[in-house]
């Protein structure tokens, strides 16, 4: 394939949102003609009806765990982050306006739990929470070795995850959250600007070094034995 | 369009936020350079990898203490 026609599939799938390796849409509300409307679920939640907030609850638990899991990086934290997310969604449900979408909503409350972990963590072990760097801070990137083909089958499941929650765990939570948020929940710019309390530009700036960050650090683990024949 | 130009617009590329004539700059530059080339590809890959569905799954024993939290909640509040 012409290297132009490559990258022009690559962004095509970024932008349409789809899985980037099933191809599958990933879309936050799922279209079955058998589900229920979301808005119907939330306004009977809020008359008080347990089976309509567990219809919630069974939408989104798993993205809210991935998500919990990929922000404070192992189970337990995570099981904690995604129980007490869920729990203050149900007490405050009544407070929800429905003015953003009930996922970017669970999701601000998720980002908050998982923080606060990070934050009660900090005492116990050198963690950064804040970036040191400003938003304009330099990125440039050091490693320029192609990785090996298909990292992917390189490791077991375990080990990838591993490997994805260290890398991850090498930016400061101010860069991972963007990161997780934008590129892995795909919430737009203007979402996730609104769940962190972030100005658009930042969530642009942060999502940058996150993106070369990782990156670099991915290198570390896939880089190629051969340097590029120049 | 320089490599240190590149780096820059790559993030908006992937964001689709470019102009077609950076966009075209952007792909000549990296049909071209091969280190370029390398930190587009692995940023792509970087990112998919993170997006693998399969990975992270939640557990059962999770998803069971998670719904009976909640309804012992839905009964605190019934009662």
């Amino acid at each position: 394939m012409h290297y132009t026609s490559m990258m022009a599939l690559e962004v095509n799938r970024l932008e349409k949102g789809t899985d980037r390796l099933t191809g599958k849409s990933m879309s936050a509300q799922p279209q079955k003609a058998t589900e229920r409307a979301e808005s119907e679920l939330i306004a009977e939640a809020k008359a008080g009806n347990g089976d309509a907030f567990e219809e919630l609850v069974n939408r989104y638990e798993r993205r809210i765990y991935r998500l919990a899991l990929r922000l404070v990086g192992n189970t337990q934290d995570a099981e904690d982050v995604l129980q007490e997310t869920f729990l203050k969604a149900f007490e405050h449900l009544p407070d929800f306006r429905e003015d953003s979408r009930f996922y970017t909503w669970i999701v601000r409350i998720a980002v908050n739990e998982g923080l606060m972990k990070l934050r009660k963590r900090k005492s116990d072990r050198s963690e950064p929470i804040e970036d040191a760097v400003d938003d304009q801070g330099q990125v440039m990137p050091r490693e320029f070795r192609d990785w090996k083909p298909n990292p992917e089958q390189l490791l077991s499941q375990e080990e990838m995850e591993r490997v994805l929650l260290d890398a991850a765990h090498k930016l400061p939570a101010s860069l991972r959250t963007v990161f997780m948020l934008r590129d892995v929940e795909e919430l737009s710019t203007g979402e996730t600007a609104e769940a962190l309390g972030l100005t658009p530009g930042a969530v642009k700036a942060r999502l940058f070094r996150a993106r070369f960050q990782l990156r670099e650090e991915l290198s570390k683990v896939f880089k190629s034995e051969k340097s590029l024949d120049l | 369009m320089t490599c240190k130009e590149a780096f820059q617009e790559i993030s908006k590329y992937l964001d689709g936020e470019l102009s077609e004539e950076l966009k075209r700059a952007l792909h000549e530059h990296v049909g071209r350079c091969a280190h370029c080339k390398v930190v587009f590809d692995t940023t792509v890959k970087t990112i998919e990898l993170y997006c693998d569905g399969k990975l992270f799954p939640m557990p059962e024993n999770i998803r069971n203490r998670l719904h009976d939290l909640l309804r012992r909640k839905f009964h605190e509040r019934a009662v």
